[in-house]
């Protein structure tokens, strides 16, 4: 039904199509270390040896474990199977705070002690006014 | 088929369209705006930050949704020749480029008051911000070459090397621990945000889609125009 040449175009793109596919998966797994914004406390302890650049961990702030005495807060970050110990001094952002998502940027002094430069908070996909947050809560 | 579009047919739809869309926009926007800024609860954990979201999300979906139906274009185009696809596209990218660069300025200005960054280079913004050069390719390679052939192959081109960044933008957060959140409006399940708020971000994503259209009738125009004046006949 088609002439030769569309057919020939047709096929040179999905070629290049799939190669591309198959290269760009290649690349993003062989750099999947440098991809991850952060790393979790349990991969923390799994790394071999403790190096002295800057990481990210993140997490959630494990309940009751914040602590402010005047400028060092100290809190602990968690992923309900490891967790690890962080103290930061400075401003943190508002939606910083127990139970909720964060991370951490800094040094690592050993695999349970991480003294943090920088403190995000990182929010889920949950959007919903306070009085149905509220009503949840009762239920 | 696609080859005996007539240019004035199409043309009398393309210089009367403009207005009205232009109309339904500005009602379809106010009317958004209204629901977003005023109306809609603030969220229980940003406040009211959370109403940049009615502009960052429908911005990244617009730009996005363009991205795509450029790049399907230029292959259809490529693979059956069609002079009016690569015309159709280079009328569309402009729109998307903006609402790129407007996702991203949004999404910077959201970071600061709920993450404490203007910006973090996480799989989602970066791979956001490689969209963005890839529309500025696009643009540059239209401005560049004015040999209609060779610009035909190299903006398509541009676009099948552009097209493979778009799914991993939509599965960033997914398969990398990233600082952005995973996406909370999915086909298959429920929505994460509640009615309230998504009512407005559905308007918000309308009015910036009738926007793309408005520019796109405008932009398509005057490539019509310029053809009448080489006095072709048919696309």
């Amino acid at each position: 039904m088609y002439g030769r040449k569309v057919k020939f175009r047709f096929f040179f793109v999905v070629t290049i199509l799939l190669i591309l596919i198959l290269t760009t998966f290649l690349v993003l797994k062989s750099l999947e270390e440098n991809v991850v914004y952060f790393q979790s406390p349990s991969e923390i302890k799994n790394i071999a040896e403790i190096k002295k650049n800057k990481i990210r961990v993140g997490g959630m702030v494990k309940e009751n474990s914040l602590s402010m005495q005047s400028t060092v807060i100290n809190f602990v970050i968690t992923d309900f199977k490891n967790e690890i110990n962080v103290t930061y001094s400075g401003a943190v952002p508002n939606l910083f705070e127990e139970g909720k998502g964060v991370v951490a940027e800094g040094f690592l002094k050993d695999r349970n002690f991480f003294s943090a430069t920088k403190i995000l908070a990182k929010h889920d996909e949950n959007y919903m006014p306070p009085e149905v947050k509220a009503a949840l809560q009762e239920n | 088929m696609f080859k005996y579009f007539e240019p004035n047919k199409i043309f009398s739809i393309t210089s009367k369209a403009p207005k009205y869309v232009l109309i339904l926009f500005i009602i379809v926007l106010s009317i958004g705006l209204i629901e977003a800024l005023i109306l809609s609860p603030e969220d229980y954990k940003q406040s009211h930050s959370v109403r940049i979201m009615y502009v960052h999300v429908p911005a990244a979906w617009i730009s996005l949704g363009i991205f795509s139906s450029i790049t399907a274009l230029s292959i259809i185009g490529y693979i059956f020749k069609i002079r009016n696809f690569f015309l159709i596209s280079k009328s569309l990218a402009p729109s998307g480029f903006v609402f790129n660069i407007i996702a991203l300025v949004t999404g910077s200005i959201w970071g600061k008051p709920t993450w404490g960054t203007w910006w973090a280079w996480d799989a989602r913004i970066t791979s956001m911000f490689i969209l963005a050069l890839f529309y500025l390719l696009y643009l540059i390679a239209w401005r560049i070459y004015k040999d209609d052939e060779k610009v035909f192959k190299i903006t398509s081109i541009i676009t099948i090397l552009g097209i493979i960044n778009v799914p991993i933008i939509k599965y960033s957060v997914d398969w990398w621990s990233t600082l952005h959140q995973p996406a909370s409006i999915n086909l298959l399940s429920k929505s994460s945000i509640h009615t309230s708020m998504l009512f407005p971000l559905m308007i918000m994503t309308a009015a910036f889609a009738l926007f793309s259209i408005l520019i796109f009738l405008m932009k398509y125009n005057t490539e019509l125009i310029k053809i009448k004046n080489k006095g072709l006949d048919r696309l």
